[in-house]
């Protein structure tokens, strides 16, 4: 499975599936990540994460564990 | 009374201008509380231009959505019944996540007011929105402002007050055809008192299986049955779960609106994304953020803000006096070189404009009003209240420059890029990005360190950060610090360099540890908070808000060391001053025959002397030294002072090698007045921080545990130092030494175990949510 940490700094890609549950998967959907969204890695932070990614828009930052429930093509 | 008496609720996501707004309708006189039983901020306050408007401000929030604390108030509040109107906020240049939350406040079913703000920036992006039309879509008002430009801003008012009339709106917008139907269907089966405009928003939520919807409608076992039926056969069709179709039809709906409402100017890459390219780039990221974090601590601690309260603390309350503009310092200072030891007989008058001290004013008016030079009066007012006022009101100019940086590089949108660098190191131990801000500026002083804490959103981390951030050595602390050099090694300049950064060091050792051992205690036990943040577009901050935003601070400071801080520094002095000598208590100075060294008589003596053990394993046991623990926490520089006196080495300071001497000669072994040191340094901080504490923590008990925690961990450091000097300098060995090396391990393996599993499953998200609203 593809997650969101493993995309490359500068490419794109869509989110297939949501994975795992609670407050984190609801607030990453709140935030618009869900199925069918496209998304582009625009940076990794100076120490290696968190990722940040633009997404619908707006810029945000995840730390590639809580990227890992976030499945992409 | 409908029309005479209006509550308006402002909502909106975190960063789309809704603080700007209300503090530019409301004047920002108003009301800040929590919310009950919880540490969220409630915000009220009446419209300027209106005094029969009520508005309330809600937390910034992404969705109404059952988890966080903040969603949670907002919704209690919006289904309440109390507010007539609610005026959505919307950051016009993100349409489409801010329209993800209007809907849902939409759904509600309260008469709303679509405020689209930064009209300005939209305008300038030159984007189009089509106002009418969104309005259409929306099935409610849509205004244009600039809260920032204060544009639009009494349109939308005269809107409010017309919507506050009405009945509220049914939504217009639509889902796809099956889940309407799903939908139509909960609706049908919810009871009948709940009031049309409403049923749409709980046929949404009991969709969701929204836990605290549910509760509330109470619909009978087979109907709750039906409506599962209904909800598990749609999310069986679609195959997702109901959460995530609700969520993917309000994205696909605004994905509608948007395509209709929203004509996008050219993509070309904006000033935000210009300066962050720099800013958090990989390689310059760090070096940028070292440099403008010492900037900060350079201007705020080192430079300015360290004159500004050596000015406050010596002159303007001190007994130094000041001159106007410096005139005549110059002339002064030489003359006093000049006269050498009569240096008290030059009058400093006669030199410039001169103002004497406060100190020294109310010391002259009270002796000129007929009260005994040095008695009790006289005391009680100079060195108890003005001297404690002093202390404390010596922080207020540090403060506010530094609060000056700090808010403006929070409301530019740069504290969350300091998160997004600096996450990586601190989540290690426990704390995350945003820990860093206020462990610097504790270096300098505690008290705006702890209020720093305030942008840490997390309540877990929040805590854990002002639990930790005082044992960075402040400022206050040098002094004990260049006295236990000078005491130790008898040179507190040029060789003993060394020993003032090892103490750092311990605090940087205390944090570190403290973060590793906390996290896996019950206390902070519950799943890694995820760190999912918006970066927010670079602004320059309205200069209306970063005012408020830096007053608030300061004064939140200034009313606290007026009450809580001024008394115990009174009832400090009192404990110092007063005690029984030849069989009669009174005060102290003023009795007959009464030895210079009037405090070992105290009632601080009898107390140091009763709590004296406590310290015994730690090497030093005589009342003494627990006075001066005691004295330091009316400011921690007072310990040398205290010792000063103690110790009968009047007016010596922490460069004074007879002070140093006579300090050294109190503990048994060079061990025990390490671990004095190490205590005084990381237990209990002063008055000030520990209001400071309470203050942020918001609660007695975490007041009580951070303050306990932090002198258990003192203690056990000091018990360390001491009896591992005891051990392996010199030799002995005894019961402590076995209780210093059974809590060291224990100590290690705190630190060093992993995260217990319990701590992962033992409380699923939604209790923990539902707990913090109900604690």
């Amino acid at each position: 499975m593809k997650t969101l940490g493993d995309v490359k700094v500068g490419e794109s890609s869509t989110i297939v599936k949501l994975h795992g549950e609670g407050a984190l998967r609801r607030h990453l959907m709140d935030l618009g990540l869900i199925k069918g969204t496209s998304f582009k890695v625009v940076k990794v932070a100076p120490l290696g994460d968190p990722v940040e990614i633009n997404v619908r828009g707006y810029e945000l930052s995840i730390r590639k564990e809580e990227a890992a429930v976030v499945e992409v093509q | 009374m409908a029309d005479s008496q209006i509550h308006v609720a402002l909502a909106g996501n975190p960063n789309c201008g809704k603080t700007t707004l209300f503090n530019l309708i409301t004047g920002a006189n108003g009301y800040v509380g929590n919310w009950p039983g919880v540490t969220v901020e409630k915000k009220e306050a009446k419209l300027l231009s209106d005094k029969n408007v009520t508005i309330t401000d809600l937390p910034g929030i992404y969705s109404l959505s059952p988890y966080s604390p903040e969603e949670q108030c907002s919704r209690d509040y919006l289904m309440s019944g109390e507010p007539d109107v609610v005026v959505q906020v919307v950051d016009a240049t993100n349409l489409e996540r801010n329209l993800y939350l209007a809907l849902q406040v939409i759904e509600t079913g309260l008469p709303v007011v679509v405020a689209l703000n930064m009209a300005d920036l939209v305008e300038k992006n030159g984007d189009k929105i089509d106002t009418d039309k969104l309005s259409k879509k929306l099935g409610c008002p849509v205004m244009m402002i600039s809260a920032l430009k204060n544009k639009g801003i009494n349109e939308l008012f005269e809107q409010v007050k017309k919507s506050a009339a009405s009945k509220g709106q049914v939504p217009e917008h639509k889902f796809d055809s099956s889940i309407e139907d799903v939908l139509d269907h909960i609706e049908n089966n919810l009871p009948a008192s709940v009031p049309a405009n409403k049923r749409r928003y709980y046929a949404v939520k009991l969709f969701e299986r929204d836990a605290d919807a549910c509760k509330l409608i109470n619909l009978t076992k087979e109907k709750a049955a039906r409506v599962e039926q209904l909800v598990a056969q749609c999310e069986q069709d679609c195959d997702d779960d109901a959460e995530s179709i609700i969520t993917g039809e309000r994205y696909g709906v605004i994905a509608h609106i948007i395509d209709e409402c929203l004509t996008k100017a050219p993509a070309k890459m904006s000033t935000s994304e210009k300066i962050d390219r720099v800013v958090t780039n990989r390689i310059l990221g760090l070096p940028i953020f070292v440099v403008i974090m010492f900037c900060v601590y350079y201007i705020a601690v080192s430079t300015l803000g360290g004159t500004v309260t050596d000015f406050t603390n010596d002159q303007l309350f001190g007994t130094d006096g000041w001159y106007v503009l410096g005139q005549g310092r110059d002339a002064y200072d030489a003359a006093v070189e000049a006269a050498g030891d009569n240096a008290d007989s030059v009058d400093p008058a006669q030199y410039g404009p001169y103002v004497p001290g406060i100190t020294t004013m109310v010391h002259d008016a009270l002796v000129a009003g007929g009260t005994e030079d040095g008695g009790l009066v006289d005391s009680l007012v100079c060195d108890g209240i003005v001297g404690g006022l002093g202390a404390i009101f010596g922080f207020v100019p540090q403060m506010f420059l530094l609060f000056v940086m700090l808010s403006f590089l929070e409301d530019c949108g740069y504290m969350a890029r300091v998160a997004f660098i600096m996450d990586r190191v601190f989540r290690r131990f426990g704390l995350s990005g945003k820990s860093f801000i206020p462990m610097l500026v504790s270096s300098g002083c505690g008290v705006p360190g702890v209020m720093a804490t305030k942008t840490i959103e997390n309540e877990k981390d929040r805590r854990m950060t002002v639990m930790t951030t005082t044992f960075i050595p402040c400022g206050a602390k040098l002094p004990i610090i260049a006295l236990l050099m000078g005491s130790i090694i008898g040179d507190s300049s040029t060789t003993a360099a060394w020993i003032s950064p090892l103490f750092y060091f311990l605090g940087v050792f205390a944090v570190i540890a403290s973060g590793l051992m906390l996290k896996k205690t019950k206390l902070f036990a519950g799943r890694p908070t995820p760190f999912v943040m918006e970066l927010p577009a670079y602004h320059f901050p309205a200069i209306r808000s970063w005012a408020l935003h830096v007053w608030e601070r300061c004064f939140a400071f200034i009313k606290k060391a007026g009450t809580v801080i001024f008394a115990s520094t009174v009832v400090v002095w009192f404990l110092s001053n007063f005690g029984s000598y030849n069989g009669a208590f009174g005060y102290l100075p003023s009795m007959e025959g009464i030895p210079e060294e009037f405090m070992d008589y105290s009632v601080l003596a009898m107390f140091g002397n009763l709590v004296a053990w406590i310290f015994a394993p730690l090497g030093f046991s005589t009342w003494q030294a627990t006075a001066l623990t005691v004295s330091g926490l009316v400011a921690k520089e007072n310990v040398v002072a205290t010792a000063g006196s103690l110790l009968s080495v009047a007016d010596a300071g922490e460069t004074d090698p007879s002070l140093w001497t006579a300090f050294a000669a109190m503990f048994p072994t060079m061990g025990a007045c390490v671990a004095f040191g190490a205590f005084n340094l990381l237990c209990a901080p002063c008055f000030a921080a520990i209001g400071t504490i309470r203050n942020q923590m918001n609660s007695g008990k975490w007041t009580a545990i951070a303050i306990g925690y932090e002198c258990a961990f003192a203690w056990v450091i000091g018990l360390f130092i001491n009896q591992f000097y005891n051990l392996l300098v010199l030799g002995q060995f005894g019961i402590w030494t076995v209780v210093a090396i059974v809590l060291l391990a224990a100590m290690l393996f705190q630190i060093f175990r992993p995260m217990p599993k319990h701590a992962w499953t033992d409380e699923d998200e939604t209790n923990t949510a539902s707990a913090a609203v109900s604690a």
